[in-house]
């Protein structure tokens, strides 16, 4: 059975027709062609497919596309608005932290979300946050560094 | 960057970073092609069984389905490395829970699935061979019962199931051993360790009206997909074409396989683009681990502390084929010296056939496992000697103009500074403070690795406003070498980097590379950006010359794309009027191309007896070596990694920014291999860790928050920039330096990786 229904994907109303248990990951890249969002695992441990819902993180290949509602779906090819880049984006790109490449996404989107809740993180708050998130090329460290820089320097 | 900035040693970002943190960068599943089919894969619920029989006409009667290929449709010759026992789905026999034995193209994953479903295969089970004894064993069930018929890439050979036997010896090893105050010996274990790159194995092949092939592939070579599809298919490597997508993580694990070969049969056979991506758990199940190894090793010194021999056997278990085991087992045997310079040694291995996943390359190559034993080795040495562990290291470290085992010349070497280097580094840092039921340990490892391997080429040519396009077939896994053959090839130039253009790695129009592979790319393929860039520059001065009615020998180049007369500022030309007068009217369009093959001296027969090694050279010598630090839990015996300083010889770094991401990647890549990461297989030969569930990587609470890289540049003479690689040097060293750590900490020496708790534990109750 297809499921019909209008999902806010960075602030667009788009209408979706997709079985009717398409994740929510399955409508954005196969429905909808927002293919920034990564499938590493589809089963909820790497975060490579992480998206915003109402701008806390979540797991897109563990959320049913029918369960999303009226909440409001950000996607990397959504976080930069006019600008080229967001702030997160650019100190990733500035501090060399983006090597493969593939987890970035999702980084970026969990980075935007901690940075929202708490714009000034110490370095345990930063592990934290990001510990849902599997890098295999960086080793994690200048992706950490990424954020404090962005949190105003380095924190014990 | 301004124009007058050196593009070499300094870390602009890399090229394609804004493309991959926005989301636009396309990985081989983001490729979408009109019409494209989706493809999936039947694969052998045994670990080895006769195949007696198929019946698919149930699935291709369903609507939807476009092709399907069983391994009853394949005829031609056998595939793989050095030597051919693969076909892209299994023929007659499985050899491994997970090996593809049909596969299915239909117009959505759904269908294809259900149609997988439908098809049906009669087996005859065969009793499974899934270790190293077993497979030893006299009468031990044949794996390939017609390995002998194979063709094989180079002289040599196995028997039953030995997949291939090599050995190295320098000096009298067991008159040397009389000749020693203290002799250690121990058994050492490794586990498969999967490349767990966060991108799976995929591609899409598409087909053009005259059923030529081009595949989107995520992979490590264009060229070696290009060959090894042309060979599965039966096809002139001029029907096939293979262009790189953004790759998201390789580390060994995307050479070519199977998959690219089924996936370009089922385009053919349903003249539609096929999309084959593979799910986690399939990318676990058939694809590649490292190989399992069981290392007997002995090494005897004077009381001094002179090591005097080593002798060292190693078993790797290559699984169900061959692959790359030959070459992987021949580098083990050729880092099983460690930098040292023993004058006495003797390494013989063998590989053998198991019933599982196939063992191939993996970041390191076979010296993961000889330096896991052999550093942790050393240590239980200077114990035994009563020296400082690094103070042994340090008496007995190669120095420049030594022989590295096998004969070859080794001019550039800082082993005993790089040890130094990270001694003194964690000297001098703040102690962290003790915790309460834990026990601190800080270990060392030294490691030597090389960089170079077989052949490789670059092309620079001049465009009509003095921009420059370098072409080359090395494929960016990661790791940025997109950036630094730029930043080679507009520092030759002095031209800023948004002067010179870098196509994406295409079959059909790249020059030839071998593979992004043994830490080979900045060495190899940077060595020939580097001359072809010099040659260019020449062209371009020649026309200058005549431009400017002067010498060639007195132009300089000056930054922004202008050859001007030296000692005369106002006289010059720019690359635009240079480009100009090449294009339309004297000389022709201006390109300069240089290829070459590792070219440095081999193994020396008369120094060392050689028998059945894969290669005849390797590659430059570069030296590291680490320090870590880690705590032990009393309780759980959980070793936790709390810093790591590792420092590595790079010759010149390009990038030094990309150069730390290596090496902190590495490390910690390592530390999951030395801590949490195994495949394991059950009785019935299933692989039971095939999720990210069940296989454990480190995440970034996992991870050390500091690992300090110290960067060494001992530029190498052959290399016209001096550069060496980097890649894999950084995962081997973390292991053995974690091992000695714990020992350090706990008196204890754990001979088995991963070194759980349990293990831990264990090794600890040894000692009461």
């Amino acid at each position: 059975m297809k499921l019909h229904s209008v999902l806010t994907i960075n602030d667009e109303a788009r209408e979706v027709l997709a079985p009717g248990a398409a994740s929510l990951l399955d409508v954005l890249r196969d429905s909808l062609a927002l293919t920034g969002t990564k499938r590493g695992c589809n089963h909820g441990v790497c975060g490579a497919c992480t998206v915003l819902l109402d701008g806390r993180v979540a797991r897109s290949c563990l959320t049913l596309a029918a369960d999303v509602g009226a909440r409001a779906v950000t996607t990397i090819e959504g976080v930069a608005g006019v600008d080229a880049y967001s702030r997160v984006q650019r100190a990733l790109i500035d501090a060399g932290a983006i090597q493969c490449g593939f987890c970035t996404p999702g980084f970026v989107l969990a980075i935007t979300d901690l940075l929202t809740r708490n714009p000034h993180p110490g370095s345990e708050a930063i592990r934290e946050a990001l510990s849902g998130q599997l890098c295999r090329c960086s080793g994690y460290i200048k992706i950490v560094q990424a954020v404090e820089h962005l949190a105003g320097g380095t924190h014990e | 960057m301004s124009d007058a900035d050196p593009a070499i040693g300094a870390s602009p970002p890399r090229l394609e970073a804004g493309d991959k943190a926005t989301g636009r960068a396309q990985y081989a599943d983001d490729i979408q092609v009109p019409g494209m089919l989706h493809a999936a894969i039947l694969t052998s619920p045994h670990a080895h069984a006769r195949i007696v029989g198929y019946r698919t006409d149930a699935a291709r009667a369903m609507a939807g389905v476009k092709a399907i290929v069983t391994g009853a449709d394949l005829t031609g010759p056998r595939s793989g490395g050095i030597v051919k026992d693969e076909t892209m789905l299994a023929r007659g026999k499985v050899r491994y829970v997970g090996e593809p034995v049909a596969a299915v193209a239909a117009t959505d994953a759904t269908i294809a699935n259900a149609a997988l479903a439908a098809i049906e295969v009669d087996y005859v089970p065969l009793t499974p061979v899934l270790g190293i004894d077993e497979a030893l064993a006299p009468g031990a069930p044949l794996l390939h019962e017609e390995y002998a018929a194979y063709a094989k890439g180079i002289e040599g050979t196995g028997h039953d199931n030995v997949v291939w036997e090599a050995a190295i010896a320098e000096g009298d090893v067991e008159h040397a051993f009389a000749q020693c105050d203290v002799v250690v010996e121990g058994t050492f274990h490794t586990q498969a360790q999967h490349h767990a790159y966060l991108e799976t194995n995929g591609c899409v092949a598409d087909v053009d009206a005259a059923g030529k092939i081009t595949l989107h592939v995520t992979c490590q070579s264009v060229h070696h997909v290009q060959q090894r599809v042309a060979e599965e298919l039966g096809e002139p490597m001029s029907r096939i074409r293979a262009i790189a997508t953004r790759v998201g993580g390789g580390f060994g694990g995307k050479h070519a396989t199977n998959i690219h070969s089924i996936a370009a049969w089922l385009a053919r056979a349903a003249r539609r683009p096929v999309k084959l991506v593979l799910s986690r758990m399939q990318d676990f199940e058939i694809q590649r681990s490292r190989h399992p190894a069981r290392i007997w090793i002995k090494t005897g010194a004077r009381r001094d502390g002179t090591i005097l021999a080593r002798d060292v056997r190693i078993v790797i278990d290559g699984g169900a084929y061959a692959d790359e085991s030959p070459p992987v087992l021949t580098f083990a045997l050729l880092m099983a010296r460690g930098p040292y310079r023993i004058p006495h040694v003797r390494a013989r291995g063998q590989a053998v056939y198991t019933n599982k996943l196939r063992a191939g390359s993996f970041r390191g190559f076979g010296n993961p496992q000889a330096s896991f034993a052999g550093e942790s080795q050393l240590d239980d040495l200077a114990t035994q000697l009563g020296m400082d562990p690094v103070a042994l290291r340090l008496a007995n470290a190669m120095v420049p103009g030594d022989l590295a085992f096998g004969g070859q010349p080794v001019p550039s070497c800082v082993a005993r500074e790089c040890l130094v280097r990270v001694r003194d580094a964690q000297r001098d840092a703040a102690p962290l403070p003790p915790r309460s039921g834990r026990r601190r340990g800080v270990g060392y490892a030294s490691v030597s690795h090389v960089s170079g391997l077989m052949g490789t080429a670059a092309t620079v040519q001049l465009r009509s406003d003095g921009s420059v396009a370098l072409l080359t077939g090395c494929v960016d896994i990661g790791q940025g070498s997109d950036t630094v053959m730029v930043q080679i090839c507009a520092d030759g130039l002095s031209l800023p980097m948004g002067r010179v253009s870098y196509a994406r790695q295409d079959s059909d129009a790249s020059p030839y590379n071998w593979k992004t592979a043994g830490s080979r790319s900045t060495y190899m393929t940077g060595r020939a950006v580097a001359v072809a860039t010099i040659e260019m520059r020449e062209k371009m001065f020649a026309h200058a010359a005549e431009l400017m009615e002067c010498a060639a020998v007195d132009l300089e180049l000056r930054p922004g794309g202008v050859v001007g007369l030296r000692g005369v500022p106002d006289l010059a030309v720019t690359f635009k009027e240079i480009a100009l007068r090449s294009l339309f009217k004297a000389g022709g369009p201006l390109a300069a191309t240089h290829g070459f093959v590792f070219d440095g001296p081999g193994f020396d027969p008369k120094r060392a007896s050689l028998r059945q090694l894969a290669f005849a050279n390797l590659g430059v010598y570069t030296f590291g070596a680490h320090c870590v630090e880690v705590d032990v839990d009393d309780a759980t015996g959980e070793v936790e990694v709390r810093r790591a300083w590792c420092a590595h010889d790079v010759g010149r770094a390009i990038n030094p920014v990309s150069c730390e991401g290596q090496i902190q990647g590495g490390f910690v890549q390592g530390m999951g291999y030395a801590l949490t990461e195994a495949m394991q297989w059950n009785e019935q030969g299933w692989l039971v860790t095939a999720t990210f569930a069940d296989y454990k990587i480190p995440g970034v609470l996992d991870s050390p928050p500091e690992i300090h890289p110290i960067i060494l540049e001992d530029p190498d003479p052959t290399h016209p920039v001096g550069a060496k690689g980097i890649g894999e040097p950084s995962l081997v060293g973390a292991a053995p330096a974690i091992a000695n750590a714990i020992r350090h900490a706990t008196g204890a020496r754990v001979r088995a990786l991963p070194m759980t708790p349990e293990r831990v534990l264990a090794a600890i109750d040894t000692l009461r």
